[in-house]
């Protein structure tokens, strides 16, 4: 039996529905808006004003501090305003929307580093900042400081995440398939730029295809394929590690406590670009996907390209829309309108029909304990948001609630529809405020 | 900005299964039993379990009228604790025996605490111990010979024994003529005669040709009901695993009046409601503990008190208060035997 950790679900995977189309290029549309927020962080500054004739690839918007990143022009053309515009996150957040001038004219403000195992192993963060790479998995975590951990915390451990859990996701199986080389140069510099030993990649065992395609592609380069038991949330972070090396990342703590590094396939890919092309992050894959659309696809879109015009190029869809995702059915953000843009963490954008948009009213806890025994992080989601509800935020705090990944499984095995994680989310922002 | 979707934080799916799935396959895991009862007691037993039933439904229906509660009548709880509490009682009582069972159960077992999913005790049994403390006569001696056998599983002319159920002959019968320092070998030798005949009939506790409550007579025909259950991922297996597994241990070694080691371990388990317990009852999922080590420790208390009752206590059987009152100690187990959490040393 494949690894795996203790816990989780299985929902429908629903995969489908995509995994067999290829990966199509969508042109460009007439304006992007590129958001200055796409990543965990402050903001980006923006470096450009209205007027400004900007080439593809271009820096756009300065990393503002620490934690944050660099966003580039997806396209050439003319800044036409910044403004706010839909965020995934259900705010309105500044974006720079650039009138296309469909010409692509490349800015090559990198250097492309075909030797890069002659590089400094500090030179790829340096590269990853300026490239504006951020975690593609959903996360958006600067990748940059991923790549410089404290000197105390050595890294003997690469984790490279193809796992992808959630439910009807395909964009990080189809890069695994069409493009494994690249993965797997992004992934050797990573173990380079961190000096790990082990370099392990994992893929969920419902994507054989993709294991033998990296299998092959990774042959002679030191680097594991393991086959990682299909079921939700073995893409999470904590999770992967936990399947694949036995560690526990211990409560409040990042994985280089325990001396691992995660990463998605598309950043590594992304890393990959960079590097070796110097391409700034400005594109990814993409599924879009859901039961009403018409035909379901993987697409390479620019980033600041509207969900709307993923939609029309899958052929829009059967009915009338009752839900809109940006992510996958578990984690995903929902969104109220298509104008929201595309951003460098969305790794797919779904459609329900209204009929599937909103979960049962909820009734009483019947305490069958179905979420105890599934939670990932062994908490007790049902005690946690009784207190919740009952405004005892310090026992909610003891009983674990900051450790609380917000993966939703308990939510999706409640029989009584309790809205266990909401109430869990709530608990975590009131334990916040507390401090 | 002419877009209206439904908005709502994460997840967005959910699993289908609802408590209503649930109560309702629960009421089909019972459907079995019920109709071995029938075949075994006549058509007795379908009008009792469902004029509990009926007691039960009713009764939760009027207190959530006269609350102003929304009702909750349909999710099928109430039908569970209706046919349980008929499952508990004697085949041969009146017809009101269950009505008025069930109806206590529902409004002082359940009603009382804010319904479905606050009761700390089994509704059906809070309505068995009402009807026991209230008719104890009706409750310990209505049996009725099931069809093609005996009350007492064995053939017999011992007047004495011919009216009780197997529990009943090995405390009552053989218990106290063993415990009798004045009992006449022949006594003796009869009362050890009629222990090893029940022991080699075990099989007719495990069909069901045997006296006993309603829901219990047929051992069989509760497992098939519950492996539905457990295929269906309804109900643990740990808590009747332990339960039936302690129970069994200890009436192994301290069970049988003859002495230590002398009990016939598939006569204990087989006999009484051990089975209609630890399967259906100390499962209930509102009164049992959420924790996976909680449910170890609440089967091997359940199988600790009736190991204890039934040898020491004064009932032939003690399964059904040995669950209440590990029902009350689920509060402090659910505490002292929380999971530990990913991440944590301890």
């Amino acid at each position: 039996m494949a690894i795996t950790f203790k816990g989780g679900i299985h929902p429908p995977e629903n995969k489908h529905l995509s995994e067999k189309k290829a990966i199509e290029i969508l042109p460009p549309p007439q304006e992007v808006f590129v958001l200055l927020s796409q990543h965990t962080g402050a903001p980006a500054k923006p470096i450009v004003k209205k007027g400004d004739k900007v080439r593809m690839g271009q820096k756009i918007g300065e990393a503002a501090g620490f934690i944050s990143a660099n966003v580039h022009s997806p396209v050439s053309g003319t800044v036409k305003k910044i403004d706010d515009v839909p965020h995934f996150t259900g705010k309105f957040s500044p974006a720079i929307v650039i009138e296309n001038d469909g010409e692509d004219t490349p800015a090559e403000e990198l250097t492309p580093h075909s030797d890069w195992q002659n590089l400094p192993r500090d030179e790829f963060a340096k590269i990853a900042a300026e490239a504006g790479i951020v975690g593609m998995g959903g996360a958006m975590f600067p990748t940059n400081v991923k790549l410089s951990p404290p000197k105390d915390k050595p890294i003997d451990n690469v984790i490279i995440n193809g796992a992808e859990c959630e439910p009807y996701l395909t964009a990080d199986h189809r890069a695994m398939l069409e493009f494994p080389e690249k993965i797997i140069e992004g992934t050797q510099m990573i173990a380079y730029a961190l000096g790990a030993e082990r370099i392990i990649i994992g893929i969920e065992n419902n994507k054989l295809d993709a294991v033998a395609r990296m299998t092959e592609a990774a042959q002679g380069k030191n680097i594991e394929v393991i086959a990682v038991k299909t079921k939700y949330p073995q893409g999470a972070e904590k999770q992967l590690i936990n399947a694949l090396t036995g560690r526990e990342v211990p409560s409040g703590g990042l994985p280089f406590d325990v001396g691992c590094y995660v990463q998605n396939v598309g950043t590594a890919m992304a890393l990959r670009d960079a590097v070796v092309e110097g391409k700034p992050l400005i594109e990814r894959i993409t599924t879009v996907s859901g039961t009403i659309v018409a035909e379901p696809k993987n697409l390479l879109v620019r980033v600041g390209t509207p969900i709307k015009n993923l939609l029309d190029a899958a052929g829009g869809t059967n009915g009338e829309i009752g839900k809109v995702i940006s992510g996958g059915p578990m984690m995903g953000l929902a969104q109220w309108t298509l104008e929201t843009p595309v951003t460098k963490g969305t790794s797919g954008v779904l459609f329900f029909p209204p009929e599937d948009a909103k979960l049962g009213e909820e009734t009483n806890c019947i305490l069958c304990a179905s979420c105890v025994d599934i939670c990932p992080m062994r908490l007790m989601p049902t005690t946690i948001a009784h207190q919740a509800k009952a405004g005892n935020f310090e026992i909610a705090k003891k009983l674990g609630a900051m450790d609380c990944i917000e993966c939703g499984s308990c939510s999706y095995v409640c029989p009584a529809n309790i809205k266990l994680l909401h109430y869990i989310r709530w608990a975590k922002s009131e334990i916040r405020k507390m401090k | 900005m002419a877009d209206k979707y439904y908005v709502s934080s994460s997840p967005h799916i959910s699993s289908g299964v609802s408590t209503k799935t649930v109560m309702w396959s629960v009421v089909l895991a019972l459907i079995p039993a019920l109709l071995g009862s029938i075949y075994f007691f006549g058509m007795r037993a379908l009008w009792l379990t469902l004029l509990g039933v009926a007691g039960a439904v009713v009764s939760e229906a009027v207190v959530e009228l006269l609350s102003k509660k929304p009702l909750t009548i349909g999710d099928g709880s109430a039908v569970i604790t209706g046919i349980l509490l008929a499952f508990n009682i004697p085949p041969g009582v009146p017809w009101w025996m269950p009505v008025v069972g069930a109806s206590f159960g529902i409004i002082f077992g359940k009603m009382v605490f804010g319904g479905l999913g606050n009761n700390p005790l089994n509704p059906a049994l809070v309505g068995r111990a009402f009807l026991m403390a209230s008719w104890p006569v009706e409750m310990t001696t209505k049996w009725i010979a099931p069809r093609g056998g005996s009350i007492p599983a064995i053939a017999t002319k011992i007047d004495a024994i011919t009216g009780a159920t197997p529990l009943g002959v090995l405390k009552n019968f053989v218990g106290k003529t063993l415990a009798d320092p004045n009992a006449s070998p022949e006594k003796i030798a009869q009362a050890k005669q009629v222990l090893h005949s029940m022991y080699a009939n075990w099989t007719n506790l495990f069909f069901g040709n045997v006296g006993g409550v309603i829901g219990e007579t047929s051992a069989v025909l509760l497992i098939v009901g519950f492996v539905y259950l457990l295929v269906r991922k309804f109900v643990d297996w740990r808590i009747p695993l332990s339960f039936i597994g302690t129970a069994a241990i200890l009436g192994w070694i301290f069970g049988s009046p003859e002495g230590m080691f002398k009990m016939n371990v598939l006569f204990y388990i087989f006999s009484g409601g051990l089975m209609l317990g630890a399967l259906f009852m100390a499962t209930d999922m509102v009164t049992s503990p959420i924790t996976v080590k909680g449910r170890w420790i609440f089967g091997i208390g359940c199988g600790i008190l009736t190991a204890v009752i039934r040898r020491w206590g004064g009932y032939p059987e003690g399964v059904s208060y040995s669950i209440l009152l590990m029902n009350l100690a689920v509060p402090i187990i659910n505490r002292h035997s929380m999971p530990k959490k990913f991440g944590y040393k301890k």
